[in-house]
């Protein structure tokens, strides 16, 4: 099995598993109607990629594991997701805002793997990105409303944008798996849009009237899972069934 | 207007919904008309929104990735028949905010079903099963409704609904034909869901005294017993099927009427739901009115950014 | 504030060749979240290739109670129609 490979579409998944998890726990709760049916779409299509992941890694591994039990049956050290997607629901703005955030780099992330030599996650890609288009529009349209809405909504985006600009340089490292990959062209290096990253997303936040913190520490950890301490209670849920009730069939 | 004349309109009324004409919202209509319109269909449309609870309540936990997008958009589709009925509602007269808050200070009711707590995985599978299913006989007959909006709501909700029942039967066949755990916890959500999808027909005819006029108007087809028994006797061969038992010791074939007899529904347990005193109407309501309140500043903050937006366009063009 | 999201009605173009038909209404802030919110609400099962929204406001509807003078004149004019005109057998298609 190639494992840089598989660690690294695990690298990938992982972050559209968590995010679309966070997004799940609000379908019935969300600020309007409408705005309930959008975030679910967009955690439906997360789930969907997480799922062409996945299903591709298990062919990897070919040891009997699923996409599944990849998915649901890993400890809390072996998720490597980045630390910005598994941040809670604080409100709508830190939703909004961690969906932006993330939103801006899986579409950047995604026009280069269409690249990729390895032409399943290439395909996934192609689909994909049309899905990441969309999410990244939704997310922006938002901030700008929130951000150049009320005095209220306004120190609530501002607020959220403070507190998870600090997981953003995290997007950017690049694990040994990552580096291997990217030799191969297979993976995406992420460096080469960084730049153009923090560009974009400033724009958007200065058009929204807010202001850019300017850190000094960024968190990081994610990635070689070490996770803050909001990941376990979210796995706990996720996982409860298959731990619960091993080697069933549902 | 004199009485004479309102009669005469009442007349007219009545017999164009006879000769299957449909109502539209700018027509004249009887109050009583409106109002009970009004009633019905925004209770139909909080039994929507109400009902993404007790499904959403496992979503986070779905034991594969195949239930958790399928429950997903079986349970935002719910939000989305939600939105057509309230929209439908709205065309007569009512803004959706007023429906809201009817439903919030419990002056509108909506399906007792939802009061109930879904406790284990097994009951996605006998929501879908049983509660969409009688949720299906009693609405394939409303895209006949006389009032225009409501027949086209409903010819949508009802074609998307079919998917809802097929993956809760789906799911809890895979349970039936699983491990015995499996097995015991697709027969335990039989036996607590049974009951209350029976409840979901209404009261006995007897205790029905609007039947008559809501026939008239094509808001119903059939009698609340007569679907019961229709559903009833649709679903008992699905559970033999898959190798359940009805939690009915008096359920019996009756070959003379080609169907089945069953056993005392406990009225007062349906009444005791109704009236607020079910298992979970209060935890229902709190989370409705929260996701509401804390909606709040969201809704707000949309609204003034708009008005921004026009602002500055027509500070543009001065 | 409190002020309600408006009313849009959502049309909606099931396929190219086919005209955009009213698939029913919605609420949004401003009229791209309309064309968002009727994406996500309206065609989940890839209903549409095309979709208008429009403020319910602005629409201007013709009162039923005006139907008599608006639409009954146009039953009398039966020259209209081609089955007004009677054409020898021999002649099968015109």
């Amino acid at each position: 099995m190639n494992n840089n490979l598989y660690n690294y579409i695990l690298g990938i998944a992982d972050n559209s598993l968590i995010l679309g998890q966070r997004l799940g726990e609000l379908c019935g709760h969300g600020p309007s109607l409408e705005t309930d049916i959008a975030c679910t779409n967009i955690s439906l299509d997360l789930f969907g990629q997480v799922r062409s992941y996945f299903q591709y890694a298990a062919q990897i591994a070919n040891d009997g594991r699923s996409e599944d039990t990849i998915a649901m049956l890993r400890t809390e050290r072996q998720y490597v997701n980045v630390l910005l997607v598994e941040q809670p629901n604080v409100d709508f703005a830190y939703t909004i805002t961690r969906q932006f955030l993330f939103d801006v780099y899986h579409y950047k992330f995604l026009v280069q793997l269409q690249k990729s030599n390895d032409a399943t996650l290439a395909a996934i890609a192609k689909k994909s990105i049309k899905e990441v288009s969309y999410h990244l529009r939704f997310s922006s349209d938002w901030i700008k409303r929130l951000g150049d809405g009320t005095e209220d909504s306004h120190n609530r985006i501002q607020n959220a944008v403070n507190d998870l600009w600090a997981y953003t340089d995290e997007l950017f490292h690049q694990t040994p798996a990552d580096k291997t990959m990217i030799a191969e062209g297979i993976g995406v290096d992420t460096l080469k849009f960084k730049d153009n990253y923090f560009k974009e997303a400033t724009e958007v936040l200065i058009e929204a009237t807010l202001v850019v913190p300017d850190l000094e520490y960024f968190q990081k950890g994610g990635k070689e899972g070490v996770h803050t301490e909001h990941l376990g209670y979210l796995l706990a849920e996720m996982q409860y069934m298959q731990r619960t009730y091993p080697n069933m069939k549902w | 207007m004199s009485e004479a004349q309102i009669k005469s309109l009442e007349e007219e009324f009545e017999a164009r919904i006879a000769r299957n004409e449909k109502i539209e919202p700018k027509d004249w209509m009887p109050e009583k008309y409106r109002k009970t319109h009004i009633r019905q269909m925004s209770q139909h449309a909080h039994s929507e929104i109400v009902g993404m609870l007790p499904e959403g309540n496992w979503i986070t936990r779905a034991p594969s990735l195949r239930r958790k997008v399928a429950l997903l958009a079986k349970v935002q589709d719910e939000a989305g028949h939600g939105l057509y009925l309230y929209s439908a509602t709205e065309t007569l007269g009512v803004s959706r905010d007023e429906l809201f808050e009817q439903l919030h200070t419990g002056k509108a009711k909506y399906s007792s079903i939802f009061n109930y707590p879904t406790v284990t995985w097994a009951d996605m599978g006998a929501i879908g099963w049983l509660v969409d299913g009688a949720a299906i006989i009693n609405q394939v007959p409303l895209c006949g409704a006389s009032y225009g909006p409501y027949a086209r709501a409903m010819v949508r909700v009802c074609k998307e609904e079919s998917f809802h029942q097929r993956q809760g039967y789906e799911l809890i066949l895979t349970l039936a034909k699983g491990t015995p755990e499996q097995k015991e916890m697709a027969q335990d959500a039989l036996n607590r869901f049974w009951w209350p999808a029976l409840m979901m027909f209404g009261p006995r005819d007897d205790d029905s005294p609007n039947t008559e006029q809501s026939m008239k108007w094509k808001l119903k087809r059939k009698t609340n017993d007569e679907l019961r028994q229709q559903f009833i006797d649709q679903t008992v061969p699905q559970a033999e099927l898959i190798g359940l038992t009805i939690p009915d010791p008096d359920l019996k074939w009756n070959e003379d009427k080609g169907g089945y007899d069953s056993g005392k529904i406990n009225w007062d347990e349906f009444w005791q739901v109704v009236k607020g005193h079910g298992p979970c109407n209060k935890k229902r309501m709190n989370t409705r009115v929260a996701a509401w309140e804390n909606g709040q500043w969201v809704r707000d903050a949309a609204i003034a950014h708009r008005e921004k937006q026009e602002q500055r366009k027509m500070n543009k063009t001065a | 504030m409190k002020k309600e999201w408006p009313l849009w009605e959502v049309f909606v173009r099931s396929k190219n060749g086919l005209e955009h038909r009213h698939f029913g209404s919605l609420h949004a802030a401003d009229a791209d979240m309309a064309l968002v919110n009727a994406r996500d609400v309206y065609t989940r099962r890839s209903e549409g290739v095309s979709i208008w929204v429009v403020e319910s406001k602005h629409i201007k509807a013709s009162n039923p109670e005006h139907n008599g003078e608006l639409f009954e004149p146009a039953q009398d004019k039966v020259y209209r129609h081609p089955t007004f005109y009677d054409l020898p057998d021999e002649i099968k298609h015109m």
